[in-house]
């Protein structure tokens, strides 16, 4: 059984060493090889300067109109109880279950489903016949894209809690509700608070579905949440379209704000996770 | 072992004493129904979508799909541009998008140095969690006067007259805004999912292979391209599809930069609009037909991502994916 390539035929590699690693390997593998490692690194490097450009700019232009950062911003969630319980089910109850593999299955769609369509499914639930804007529609609709972000990583920090802990509970004549609130949620509780924290991060900043649901209200919110909210992603929107210089600026400092805020609350939620591991 | 004994003999009542039954039930119960509600959601994003775009469906029939006109005033709308609009920015987002998050994957996987690779990942991470908003206003503010300057305006001076290539790369009027120009955010959009997943799955091949193949003094392109792709090749596609799901639904970043126009341009360099763009546009406004229509355009929408992503959850089975 001959393994080596034709071209390093005869030399095992320790004997290479005086030439080199690429002693015996052919020119051309050796340029599509070193090709190969700069274009990775090169496209490595576009993506990571696109994101400290964006960052700089963020700051460049909005740290002059943060003094006059008067926003307001409501982002309720109604759906971390409701995740939190499903996920739990997926977890704890339906193991291999053919209706739980079908909710986990359609709720990882769910995940990733434009955002936009949620706004338009609220619109038509809640503004269109209630004939308004309200503030709670714009809740609705970022609690129902909170949901399956919650239930996921419910579900997979769940999954984490090692079985001898559950059996340990139920040796003790607990019952699985039992078992599952004061044991496995316990051991689980930084991965679901992470949970939480990431469905956070994602519905703070989403825009498209807060124009057809909470619109906007450039004034203060009021207690009842009915009419138009005011909330930073829509009213950024309308300033950074607007042709005045001054609402730009303060379309800019809103930016900064709610990225700053969103990119911290994921470096949280992931050194969260990994000390979990 | 009798105070053991004893012990546990003291204790079994008292767990007893608590209403076990009933509270099992309830929480079993209200753990199964929160499961169901994610069914009941789908269920009726579906039922809302059809329901609401059902009067501009039964007016326009079959020819909603293909018409393209898009009046107000005599009340004919046509979802053709904003489809062709849509499937391009994400052909074009996946055209870029691809070989980059690949190229990013490969780094993070074979060539960074541990100590390097934390960050980096992060970084990659983080381009996630940017709002789309902010894309659109560095799009917008940063990106298209550059692109307008050093990309379209030389572009369309080199192929002005040519076939093909002075249809499709000639800008009638260089603002830099464009179908291209949304493509190309959308495809920074998309690489940290594609990236992240294709990173995980290369990660999961068991390194007896990879060392295998260099033990028979394969170089490391050799070994990516011959062993690590062919391996983590279905999932490499699901995570592309993913991210093609991604691209297709965008709203806020595209509607900055994709110039909203309704009539549809062979070239890429000329304004468009996607789906999502023109539904974030004009819905406020809307009103009777044009409301029903917009809402049927999201239900196109919808059916073309749950198609797309179903086959992406397939392909990928379950992997991280935020």
């Amino acid at each position: 059984m001959n393994l080596t390539p034709p071209s390093a035929s005869a030399a095992p590699a320790m004997v290479m060493t005086p030439e080199g690693p690429w002693g015996r390997v052919r020119p051309a593998r050796r340029n599509a090889d070193r090709l190969m490692k700069i274009i990775a690194t090169a496209f490595t490097l576009v993506a990571i300067t696109v994101l400290f450009w964006i960052l700089g700019m963020l700051v460049v232009k909005g740290i002059g109109g943060l003094s006059a950062g008067t926003f307001t911003q409501i982002t309720p969630g109604p759906g971390t109880e409701g995740g939190g319980l499903a996920g739990t089910y997926l977890a704890e109850y339906g193991r291999g279950s053919k209706l739980a593999n079908l909710i986990r299955f359609i709720n990882d769609i769910l995940l990733s489903a434009p955002s936009i369509l949620i706004g338009l499914f609220v619109y038509v639930i809640l503004v269109e016949p209630f004939r308004g804007y309200s503030g709670w529609a714009g809740g609705v609709a970022l609690g129902i894209i909170a949901i399956p972000v919650i239930v996921r990583t419910t579900e997979d920090m769940l999954r984490l809690v090692p079985a001898p802990l559950r059996e340990a509970g139920s040796a003790l004549g607990a019952p699985p509700s039992v078992v599952i609130t004061a044991i496995t949620w316990r051991a689980a509780k930084s991965g679901m608070v992470t949970g939480i924290l990431l469905a956070l991060a994602r519905i703070a900043g989403e825009t498209a579905p807060l124009l057809f649901t909470a619109l906007n209200n450039n004034f203060w919110f009021s207690p009842t949440l009915v009419g138009g909210v005011s909330n930073l992603p829509v009213t950024i929107y309308q300033f950074a379209s607007a042709p005045y210089e001054n609402w730009q600026q303060l379309a800019w400092a809103g930016s900064l704000i709610i990225t700053v805020s969103i990119l911290l609350l994921s470096l949280i939620a992931r050194r969260i996770v990994r000390g979990g591991k | 072992m009798a105070a053991v004994t004893d012990q546990m003999a003291s204790g079994l009542p008292a767990i007893r004493r608590t209403p076990k039954g009933t509270f099992d039930l309830v929480f079993r119960n209200a753990s199964f129904l929160a499961a169901l509600f994610v069914l009941v959601l789908l269920a009726g994003i579906i039922g809302a979508m059809v329901a609401g775009g059902w009067p501009a469906f039964r007016e326009f029939g079959f020819g909603f799909l293909t018409s393209s006109v898009w009046d107000t005033q005599n009340e004919q709308y046509g979802a053709f541009p904003a489809i062709v609009g849509t499937l391009s920015t994400a052909l074009i987002a996946l055209v870029v998008g691809v070989p980059l998050s690949l190229g990013i994957a490969v780094f993070l996987t074979q060539l960074a140095p541990p100590w390097f690779k934390r960050p980096v990942s992060t970084a990659i991470e983080l381009l996630a969690a940017v709002p789309s908003i902010i894309y659109g206003m560095w799009g917008l503010f940063v990106f298209v006067p550059l692109f307008a300057a050093y990309v379209q305006i030389p572009l369309s001076n080199i192929v002005e007259g040519m076939p093909i290539v002075g249809t499709v790369l000639y800008s009638r009027s260089p603002s830099g805004l464009g179908i291209l120009t949304a493509g190309i955010i959308l495809a920074f959009m998309i690489i940290p999912f594609i990236a992240s997943i294709t990173r995980d799955m290369l990660e999961q091949i068991p390194s007896v292979l990879r060392e295998s193949a260099y033990g028979i003094g394969a170089t490391t392109w050799e070994v990516v391209r011959h062993v690590l792709v062919p391996q983590a090749g279905v999932s490499i596609i699901g995570a592309i599809m993913l991210g093609l799901g991604r691209a297709l639904g965008e709203t806020m970043a595209v509607t900055f930069v994709v110039g909203n126009a309704n009539r549809l341009s062979a070239s890429v360099m000329d304004p468009g609009s996607t789906i999502a763009s023109r539904i974030a546009n004009e819905f406020n406004e809307a009103l009777g037909l044009q409301l029903h229509a917009l809402i049927a355009l999201g239900c196109i929408l919808f059916f073309v991502t749950f198609v797309v992503l179903v086959i992406a959850r397939i392909l990928v089975a379950r992997v991280k994916s935020f």
